[in-house]
């Protein structure tokens, strides 16, 4: 029974994804905004690309290139996945970290490709394994600007212990976060949590933090470190 | 380290990230069909916070390029007024001195969570139309709850929309969360202050942290705490 409905619903879905979406070709710029208060997002990766593939999906645990990604900011695995940079893919448009209120515009054309949908990714720092995600948006032809907001998720590969370890803590399968930008988190925080009990990717609770910056259980601070969704804005323009 | 599963075939999610991403974000597509000479629009707004009251909403209608805040730029003086004290009065005085603007108007009161009230406005045309509604969460330093500039153009006369508003940072004061910044009833304390005492951009609340999570000096409890939407409106077109 379950099994029929899936593929009732992969049918319908199949129709209504070709009827939204006819020529599948679209030159449109794409602006990301930091919307949080404090954490920044390490290099973006924003890619059109099949309707076949996912960088990654709730539920699913997450590959290793984002796992490399959510932990320590490497989008190189994931961007030779899709493909490389190209018309439709773009790599670190911000040249680094996107800072709280800051914003960055990339072009994207898809004319050549046929590529339908768009995906975007990118660490968020100070965390454990959370990242900014986009996954599979069907990109809209008709010209105008749209907007979108994205949430926080957690790529459940690595428990959210909050201690500030220094580099090696990007490294996947270390635990500890590499570093926080901002300066303002603490250290000989004992751990919040040493293990991660959703292992697929899910959305992000949050980061708990304190107010003692030389103890505690967290290196981070509730006051600078938290966030609520969405942590980001897209506004696609479509020329 | 939790499986290879990188890029796999399944496009059921495809369709559920849009519908989600469609639900909480906005278009502006362009208008089409007729310009009529006048429009009217009932706009209601209920409290969906646990224990946040709501200060009298400031409501705008307006064209294209108003805009009364902008994530990552500095909040104006007037919205620093409604999110540090609650009131609209000169968010809508300077808004009616913009050509944009088509009408304005204001809730009567403090708006009690769960309690829903009704504002209506009337437009000389029904092409292009925008609505912004901005309100403080009266037991914080400077949070508002705002809807900005969502298109109204796809709206026929009877015809009802439902958008959902996250809550904003002003970024104007510190989130001391102390009781003489805080003005609404769980401390009575101060409400604007011409000091911009915080890093001054618009972003995401990152919620409240209260004395019961460890906040040293907070006036607030975990009652007082939220997550997005803090908002829901339902914008009916009544002619």
């Amino acid at each position: 029974m379950k099994t029929k409905l899936l593929y009732a619903g992969l049918f319908a879905l199949i129709v209504t994804a070709l009827g939204f979406n006819p020529a599948a070709a679209a030159d449109f710029s794409v602006t990301i905004t930091n919307s949080t208060h404090g954490v920044y997002f390490t290099p973006l990766l924003i890619t059109a690309h099949a309707d076949t593939i996912h960088l990654f999906e709730l539920g699913q645990p997450a590959s290793t290139e984002i796992q490399a990604m959510a932990e320590g900011g490497d989008i190189t695995g994931l961007a030779t996945a899709v493909g490389g940079a190209d018309d439709d893919t773009v790599d670190n448009p911000a040249a680094g970290l996107l800072g709280p209120g800051a914003s960055v515009t990339a072009s994207l054309n898809t004319d050549t490709t046929g590529n339908p949908v768009l995906s975007l990714v990118a660490m968020i720092l100070p965390t454990n394994d959370g990242f900014v995600g986009l996954d599979s948006l069907v990109i809209p032809q008709t010209p105008g600007t749209y907007t979108y907001l994205l949430n926080a998720y957690d790529a459940g590969t690595e428990a959210n212990d909050e201690q500030l370890v220094g580099g090696a803590g990007g490294v996947p399968g270390t635990p500890g976060m590499p570093a926080d930008p901002g300066g303002l988190a603490g250290s000989s925080g004992t751990g919040v949590t040493a293990s991660e009990e959703n292992s697929t990717v899910h959305i992000h609770r949050g980061t708990l933090g304190d107010t003692d910056p030389t103890g505690g259980a967290s290196d981070l601070d509730s006051t600078v470190h938290r966030w609520l969704n969405p942590v980001a804005k897209l506004v696609i323009d479509v020329q | 380290m939790k499986g290879n599963r990188s890029i796999c075939f399944n496009i059921i999610l495809v369709l559920s990230t849009m519908l989600v991403l469609t639900a909480c974000g906005s278009d502006s597509e362009t208008p089409s069909g007729s310009n009529p000479t006048s429009a009217s629009y009932r706009v209601t707004l209920t409290n969906i916070t646990h224990s946040q009251p709501l200060s009298p909403m400031a409501v705008v209608l307006h064209g294209d390029t108003y805009s009364a805040w902008e994530v990552g730029t500095s909040a104006s003086p007037a919205l620093e007024v409604l999110a540090e004290d609650g009131s609209p009065v000169d968010l809508i005085q300077a808004a009616d001195t913009v050509p944009q603007v088509l009408a304005t108007g204001t809730g009567t009161g403090l708006l009690l969570p769960g309690t829903t009230e009704s504002v209506d406005l009337i437009v000389s045309t029904a092409d292009r139309v925008n609505l912004t509604v901005v309100t403080m969460l009266v037991n914080t330093n400077d949070a508002f709850g705002g809807l900005n500039g969502q298109s109204l153009d796809q709206l026929a006369v009877g015809q009802s929309a439902i958008f959902m508003a996250p809550a904003y940072d002003a970024g104007t004061e510190a989130n001391s969360e102390s009781a003489a910044t805080i003005p609404g009833p769980a401390a009575g304390g101060e409400g604007f202050n011409v000091v911009r005492d915080d890093m001054d951009f618009v972003r995401i609340h990152p919620g409240v942290i209260s004395d019961q999570d460890g906040l040293t000096g907070s006036a607030l409890s975990g009652d007082h705490r939220w997550d997005n939407p803090v908002f829901k409106l339902v914008v009916t077109r009544t002619s």
